[in-house]
């Protein structure tokens, strides 16, 4: 099933919130590169450029209280669910006030209190966490949904598997979203998945596979809302498989030399960013370029006051080292 | 007050805190299935009657999945308490243990806590290799985790509703010998651990130990089933006028290190009897412990009693030899002398 169009066209404000999500997750990441190559940034990154139509379509899909495992990619993920850019910001400038208090690092951005568990660097190990959230919702009876993100790399990960399969044993609320880029790291998928798309493997589980485009938000949002909805309707879990692709390295100094220059170029042809502001302007015509411009403002705006938060957020003593080993109240 | 096996008295504490507190609930193989077992070792048996089959929650063989889901629930707002069927399985699911569910609340900045509980039996029983580890003190070294080891009926479901109440992660370990399954379940060569229960809600503190039998001239270390045998080796040494006290730690993270220390201030011997292979275990971190903090206490070298650093062998004879003997505890003990 491929899913392209909407059944309710989204409205100005709709569309400019989307616009303003994933532009700031796209300048976001800019800035990070750069404060790391500053020297300003100690921790290391996976940025999520290219990638923005995922977790924006995804999250705008879901309630506050629904929530999101991420990945060693997470920055995405958690800006997109509502977790602040100061405290994503000061956390990877490793000060105090980050939102893991300095504790987590790029890889383990995440607030509870939005929803967003600590991002889990271990490939394919959220989705039996994710299954164990969706778990005690059901227990709960709350209808909160669980989403859990990971990669066509992690894709091969055991642990996917069996989390899968007891999800669609138990017809859980969680949905399973790949985000196939092309590449583990540097590895192709062809080279390690011998079905066409991750998604057939939901078959194995029961379970509905769904492809979309990745870099359509509309599209994944669309996607995501038919998967949601089945998920609270207690009918169970879904696949979705989003084809997309990573405009940067795949961490900090990588060249890229496992893939080519063209292939590169194809893709910046289908940058996500690019195609919803045309959509706006081009084909909804709900909003000029000017106001385009103005949303990227506001975005410069937050982006600036992230950074000078970070910067002004006094560093941890040494000796915190030693809190949190074990849960010490609220 | 009823006397009880270590198994029934994990049942009752179990029965008691799924009634207390609607946010437990318990998953795991073979649990709960009509006409099963309750577990590996009978612990659920009859459990799924009063509780249904959403809170005793059979799953596939999936270890992964199993702590995964565990640590999901616990992190948001219950409180799973996972059966493995067999401790060994634990490697199964590592990284949900090492890298998730001790790591979240440290990485979270302690804003995230996982009140879960992980039961797992271990020892040698004739089953060879892959269902015979005493896995306990490799848990000891991963921050994060507790790590409680109940040797007697009463601080079974003492120790047990501790950890449940617990908001971090817990892992009991639970000997094979020492449970007390009945019937079709039940272990050649088993202990009767049968001990006196009380009815009432009653908790062990996590991180105190017992000294099971005071005495004057030797410490012995043992848990779980080395205290059973620490216990027989007290006996014969005292009709050769040997005094041994006898400490069971119970939790091994926490560690009670006081009660080992001050018993070792009196006594000037110290030997530590584990089932575990020997090499960079669990008694050398004892006799470190003791060596920093109460060496000039000491009169004589400080011995461990282990098993040798091989598999658990199956063959009766050569498992009898591999895991410490009472003979093996007693002549330890003498060569101090
Ligand atoms: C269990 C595990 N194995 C290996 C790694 C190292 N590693 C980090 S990211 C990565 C590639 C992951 O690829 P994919 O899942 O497709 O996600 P992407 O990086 O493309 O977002 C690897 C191999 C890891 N973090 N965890």
């Amino acid at each position: 099933m491929l899913v392209t169009t909407s059944i309710e066209p989204p409205t100005r404000a709709e569309l400019l919130h989307l616009y303003h999500e994933m532009l700031l997750i796209r300048r976001f990441e800019e800035q990070c590169n750069a404060l790391f190559l500053q020297g300003k940034i100690p921790s290391t990154l996976h940025l999520y450029i290219g990638q923005e139509a995922v977790a924006v379509g995804v999250c705008s899909a879901l309630r506050p209280d629904d929530f999101v495992l991420g990945t060693h990619r997470p920055h995405g993920h958690a800006l997109a669910k509502g977790v602040s850019s100061r405290s994503i910001m000061a956390e990877l400038f490793g000060k105090v006030t980050g939102c893991c208090k300095a504790k987590g690092g790029s890889m383990h951005v995440g607030d509870m209190a939005v929803g967003m568990f600590p991002a889990i660097a271990i490939v394919g190990a959220n989705a039996p966490i994710a299954v164990g959230s969706a778990l005690s919702a059901k227990m709960r009876g709350t209808q909160q949904v669980t989403i859990a993100f990971f990669g066509e790399g992690g894709s091969n990960e055991g642990a996917v598997h069996e989390a899968m399969n007891m999800a669609a044993i138990w017809q859980l609320p969680v949905l399973f979203i790949c985000e196939n880029n092309l590449y583990g790291a540097s590895t192709p998928i062809s080279q390690v998945v011998a079905v066409e798309n991750v998604a057939d493997r939901a078959a194995a589980y029961g379970i509905p596979g769904v492809i979309v485009d990745g870099n359509d938000v509309l599209a994944v949002q669309e996607a995501t809302r038919i998967a949601v909805e089945r998920a609270r309707e207690g009918k169970g879990p879904t696949l979705l498989e989003c084809k997309t692709y990573r405009l940067c390295g795949h961490s900090r100094s990588d060249a890229c030399n496992y893939r080519t220059r063209d292939e590169e170029a194809e893709w910046r042809d289908k940058d996500p960013l690019v195609r919803l502001s045309r959509y706006i302007t081009e084909v909804a015509q709900l909003a000029t370029a000017e106001e385009i411009a103005q949303v990227a403002e506001e975005v410069e705006a937050i982006m600036q006051d992230a950074i000078n938060f970070a910067e002004e957020s006094p560093e941890p003593q040494p000796e915190e080292a030693l809190l949190h080993v074990f849960w010490e109240g609220n | 007050m009823p006397e009880m096996t270590i198994a029934e008295a994990l049942r009752e504490g179990i029965r008691e805190e799924m009634r207390r507190d609607p946010s437990v609930f318990c998953l795991g193989e073979d649990i709960g299935i009509p006409g099963g077992f309750g577990g590996a070792f009978t612990v659920t048996l009859g459990l799924s009657d009063e509780f249904g089959h959403d809170r005793i929650l059979d799953t596939p063989i999936s270890e992964i999945g199993i702590a995964g889901v565990a640590i999901g629930a616990a992190m948001t707002g219950m409180r799973p308490i996972a059966d493995v069927q067999y401790g060994d399985f634990l490697f199964c699911m590592m990284d949900q243990l090492a890298n998730q569910a001790a790591k979240m609340t440290y990485m979270s900045g302690g804003t995230v806590k996982v009140p879960l509980v992980m039961r797992a039996p271990v020892g040698s029983t004739r089953r060879g290799s892959q269902h015979a580890q005493s896995l306990e003190a490799f848990f000891t070294h991963i921050p994060g985790l507790k790590v409680l080891a109940p040797s007697t009926a009463y601080d079974a479901k003492g120790l047990l509703k501790s950890a449940i109440r617990d908001d971090n992660p817990v892992l009991i370990f639970e000997h094979k010998l020492l449970y007390g399954s009945k019937g079709g379940r039940s272990e050649k060569g088993a202990l009767t651990a049968v001990g006196e229960v009380p009815s009432e809600d009653y908790v062990v503190p996590i991180g105190k130990g017992v000294v099971r039998r005071t005495g004057k001239d030797v410490t012995i270390v043992g848990k779980l089933l080395t205290v059973y045998r620490a216990l027989e080796a007290a006996q014969e040494l005292a009709q050769e006028g040997i005094e041994a006290e006898v400490i069971d730690p119970r939790t091994l993270i926490p560690l009670d290190k006081e009660i080992i220390l001050e018993s070792v201030r009196k006594t000037g011997r110290l030997v530590v009897v584990e089932e575990d292979n020997i090499t960079h275990g669990w008694g050398a971190e004892i006799a470190a412990m003791v060596a920093e903090e109460a060496f000039f206490y000491l009169d004589a070298p400080i011995k461990r009693v282990a098993a040798p650093d091989t598999p658990p062998p199956f063959a009766p004879p050569m498992e009898a030899f591999y895991v410490p003997s009472t003979a093996r505890v007693v002549s330890a003990v003498k060569s101090l002398f």
